[in-house]
């Protein structure tokens, strides 16, 4: 029970810690006694804060829920003690009001409406108010920028300003989510290439999406903020501690909605710039890589790759797909028809078009805003001749560079 | 029915056909309230059947029984079921069987209307759950796959499901409005001689405004999944960005239906409230007035407010802070309702009979969806809550607490009225404590998974919230299967039991109990005068 205090309560530096203490033991020990057991994973109250949003957030919540409880308690402790006293099997004769009569007894019903008023306009108002100018003030002071892009099921992360520029998808093993594995420490919530951000430096985030609506969660960021397909959105975080922070979608998008988590590592800025550089060169090194020309053994190891973490949500490890929704790969006629036009390009709903443009309306997105050229000559060639496909062609990352 | 009004009811009640024709063709405002009712507890447990096999895939992490597109629909059928077809149709049968008796009319004012409305029903409801069944049999992927909200552009990438679901909300919003308008008819034109509208029972006001309140604002859904099936089908461009359109628009059109929603299945149940709780309080209800213009000031409030729903989407400044409180206002006039239940309950004479049980129930567990809802008003606590676990708790306790028991509140109370006969009190007071009990057990913890940080929606959950989870699930197959014996009992109670008097209760007040119970056929063929 101990820990369970620790987990509202630890952590705190405002001034509001002892209020919040006091809350978080008299919630935990609530939720024990409804609950009715004590374990060391049962967590009664948000996570531990990280940012300014954060704590405030919690703050609000503590506040709040203290307020809530004091009316409930007081309110059916009334009609308790009311149910106990004028009961019919104690002989209590029934009254006959129906309402309040004289100065006194309005001034008694007026009451609870007065400190309802108090509660909601001032007391909780005053500062939810103040709270939403300060979570809404993305651009005062900011440090630096993070573009953030939600896709069927997977964030993009972009550093505008630098060529940087990542998908980060899920890396728990199927085999664990289908509980042919043993599932590790954090399941469901690590990723291959988690975000990287300076701790103490106000970074807005500009939000938007290829797809459908996604959310944008990381629990003890204390924001919460949606990705819009063709719309900006905007939020700002402030880590103040360094660490790994998890969180997950958290508006519907589909089938793989539970499996598309956020994972951020807060560091000190120099390890960050660090953390930077080398991307730098790695986004360099893959860009100079369109300029050669690939074995037709590179793109098909390549292409496996990338197909193992872009398409094989939906198509499938075995390219069957899952139809109607996602179409088969194998055997399928766009995949083994003409690769490119006798002109050298795209023809209309093709296997290249579909793959840089992507179908409308369809979860097929248009790849080209995600993947680089190597990757979109790697993949495409790996769909052609794998799966039973066979039409022996290749495409290589410079005719991909120049059909952009 | 001209015939009715000059011959006394014994002669013709025999009269109309038997058997199936009977129901296919029956104006009659009980038999038509009957087959609402039939409708809505099949459906009730069609709802929970999904989401007690939702449960059971969330039992513990990882995926045991459905692969996340089938979590998926059910999920979203499971809530259109539980709103459309199961909630919303027990209102409409306790109005259908219980205005009339109340204000004195000898039917509704609109009887073909009334039958059509009802017969409207099933096939919606067959449309809604058919894509499981074609799937089954290779046709399509399945329902509705996008929660029961529609969103754009989800539902625009979804498989036929989506299609079937616009085609059975537009069904369903037909029945509604035309039980609402013909309720409206009924009130405004058919109240016994001297019953002025400051004399109508509480429910038939309750009522009332739930009627306004769905012809104001179903039109918009139907409109809104209208322009949904256009952009899916017609090329047009509502909801894409790319075409001009904007996905948040389809989130304002369904939300300015969506939260009157809440308050359209909540109106009726506020109604009954003081009807039961002057019953076995023997005591009259305080606040007649108060009540009635809290209803209405609910309803104008309720079509106000919608933004909440969706803060986070990135909504400007002013508009957050206008809607936190708007929302906030709500609380007033849902202040004095609670105030004025519990001061009907103030020095009466109390006994607990499975409605008065029920009803004190809900008030308990629909204060606390109350008190969390002023708390979701806090935009910035909003940015937590928002889509979590701690919102699906919240918002069973106002449907499910508040709906769901209220209902049954209702039916345990007018049950010996429609039958003739009194149910089982000692399995009505097991199925209450079963539920109350059980319910909890499955949505306390949902808060604490809320605040923890798991989103709603999810098929699979990280470690750290599997014991809640567990909990959870124990909890919803307990309240799942005690309501059982809520079936078990209105079984027995329809088929005998001891006698049940013309006013059933010792404290019962109003028309509704000067008549036999059950009431004959035709009842209020000659309008009583009140005074």
């Amino acid at each position: 029970m101990s820990h369970c205090v620790c987990q509202g309560g630890k952590h705190m530096n405002t001034s509001a810690t002892r209020r919040s203490l006091w809350l978080a033991r008299f919630c935990a020990s609530a939720g024990l006694l409804l609950s009715g057991a004590a374990h060391a994973e049962y967590k009664f109250n948000f996570p531990e804060p990280v940012t300014p949003i954060a704590r405030e957030t919690l703050h609000i919540h503590n506040e709040f829920m203290l307020v809530i409880t004091i009316l409930f308690v007081v309110v059916f402790a009334i009609m308790i003690y009311s149910m106990v006293k004028h009961r019919k099997s104690v002989g209590h004769q029934p009254a006959k009001f129906t309402g309040p009569t004289g100065t006194v007894q309005w001034f008694w019903a007026l009451v609870p409406f007065a400190i309802l008023l108090f509660i909601d306009f001032i007391l909780m108002g005053i500062p939810a108010v103040q709270a939403i100018i300060e979570m809404e003030d993305t651009k005062t002071r900011a440090d630096m920028v993070l573009k953030v892009t939600g896709m069927q099921w997977k964030w993009q992360y972009e550093y505008p300003g630098t060529d940087v520029k990542f998908i980060s998808t899920m890396s728990t093993p199927r085999e664990q989510i289908s509980n042919a594995e043993a599932k590790g420490e954090h399941y469901l919530l690590e990723v291959d290439n988690a975000v990287v951000l300076p701790v103490g430096k106000k970074v807005r985030i500009l939000l938007t999406s290829t797809d459908v609506i996604h959310t944008w969660w990381v629990p003890q960021f204390g924001v919460k903020r949606d990705a819009i397909p063709g719309f900006l959105r905007e939020t700002w975080v402030k880590v103040e501690k360094p660490g790994t922070y998890r969180g997950q979608c958290a508006e519907l998008c589909g089938k793989d909605h539970g499996f598309m988590p956020v994972v951020v590592h807060a560091v000190p800025e120099p390890e960050y710039l660090a953390w930077l550089e080398q991307k730098k060169a790695e986004a360099k090194a893959a860009a100079g890589g369109a300029d050669r020309t690939w074995s037709r053994d590179e793109l098909m190891a390549a292409g496996k790759e990338a197909y193992a973490k872009q398409c094989v949500a939906c198509h499938q490890p075995e390219g069957q797909g899952m139809p109607p929704a996602f179409p088969a790969l194998a055997g399928s006629k766009m995949v083994t028809g003409p690769l490119l036009g006798k002109d050298g390009k795209i023809i209309k709903d093709s296997h290249v078009d579909r793959v840089l443009n992507g179908k409308a309306g369809t979860a097929m997105q248009a790849f080209r805003n995600s993947m680089s050229d190597v990757e979109l000559a790697a993949v495409i060639t790996y769909e052609r001749n794998s799966f039973g496909n066979k039409t022996g062609d290749m495409i290589q990352p410079a005719q991909i560079k120049a059909l952009r | 029915m001209s015939i009715a009004t000059t011959h006394p009811a014994e002669h013709h009640a025999d009269h109309h056909p038997s058997g199936m024709l009977r129901w296919l063709t029956t104006t009659n405002h009980k038999d038509i309230g009957t087959m609402y009712l039939t409708f809505s507890l099949i459906m009730f447990f069609v709802g929970g059947a999904m989401i007690l096999a939702v449960r059971a895939e969330l039992w513990q992490p990882g995926l045991q029984l459905m692969q996340p597109e089938f979590f998926n629909q059910l999920i979203g059928v499971h809530a259109l079921v539980m709103i459309f077809a199961a909630l919303m149709p027990a209102a409409t049968g306790f109005a259908n069987w219980m205005i009339p008796l109340m204000i004195g009319a000898p039917d509704m004012a609109l009887p073909r209307l009334n039958n059509w409305g009802f017969w409207i029903l099933p096939p919606a409801a067959i449309l809604l759950t058919l894509p499981f069944t074609l799937a089954l049999m290779g046709i399509g992927d399945g329902a509705i796959a996008t929660g029961w909200t529609f969103y754009a552009p989800l539902s625009v990438q979804g498989g036929m499901g989506v299609d079937f679901a616009i085609l059975s909300v537009h069904m369903l919003g037909i029945s509604s409005i035309m039980g609402s308008i013909n309720i409206i008819v009924t009130i405004f034109n058919m109240r016994a001689p001297g019953m002025t509208m400051m004399k109508l029972p509480l429910f038939a006001w309750g009522w009332l405004i739930t009627a306004f309140l769905l012809i104001a604002t179903l039109p918009v859904l139907a409109g809104a999944v209208t322009m949904l099936l256009t952009d899916r089908h017609f090329g047009t461009h509502f909801f894409d960005a790319a075409g001009g359109g904007d996905p948040i628009l389809f989130q304002h059109l369904f939300w300015f239906f969506g939260h009157p929603e809440v308050y359209i299945l909540l109106l009726p149940v506020w109604g009954l409230m003081p009807h039961v709780l002057s019953t076995f309080t023997r005591k009259p209800t305080y606040g007649y007035k108060a009540q009635v213009y809290s209803f209405i000031a609910i309803g104008l409030l309720s079509v106000v407010v919608w933004a909440h729903h969706f803060f986070t989407v990135g909504l400007p400044v002013p508009a957050l802070i206008y809607f936190m409180f708007s929302t906030m206002l709500i609380s007033l006039p849902l202040a004095v309702l609670f105030f004025c239940w519990i001061a009907t309950m103030w020095k009466g004479a109390m006994t607990f009979e499975t409605p008065m049980l029920f009803a004190v129930g809900f008030i308990v567990l629909f204060g606390i969806a109350g008190l969390t809802g002023l708390i979701l008003a806090d935009v910035a606590a909003d940015a937590q809550y928002h889509h979590s676990y701690f919102v699906v708790a919240h918002f069973h306790y106002a449907l499910f607490a508040g709906g769901i028991m209220g209902v049954m509140t209702g039916v345990y109370y007018w049950l010996p009225k429609w039958t003739g006969h009194m149910y089982s009190e000692k399995l009505g007071k097991w199925h209450f404590w079963l539920t109350v009990v059980s319910f909890n057990l499955t949505f306390i913890p949902q808060f604490f998974l809320g605040l923890a940080g798991m989103p709603r929606r999810i098929p699979d959950y990280a470690l750290q919230f599997a014991e809640f989870n567990a909990i959870s699930t124990v909890g919803a197959f307990i309240l799942g299967i005690s309501q059982l014996l809520f079936a078990w009992n209105i079984w027995l109670c329809v088929r005998g039991g001891p006698k049940a008097e013309g006013r059933v209760w010792e404290g019962a007040e109003g028309l509704e109990w000067e008549l036999s119970s059950p009431p004959p056929h035709h009842s209020w063929e000659t309008q009583p005068v009140v005074k």
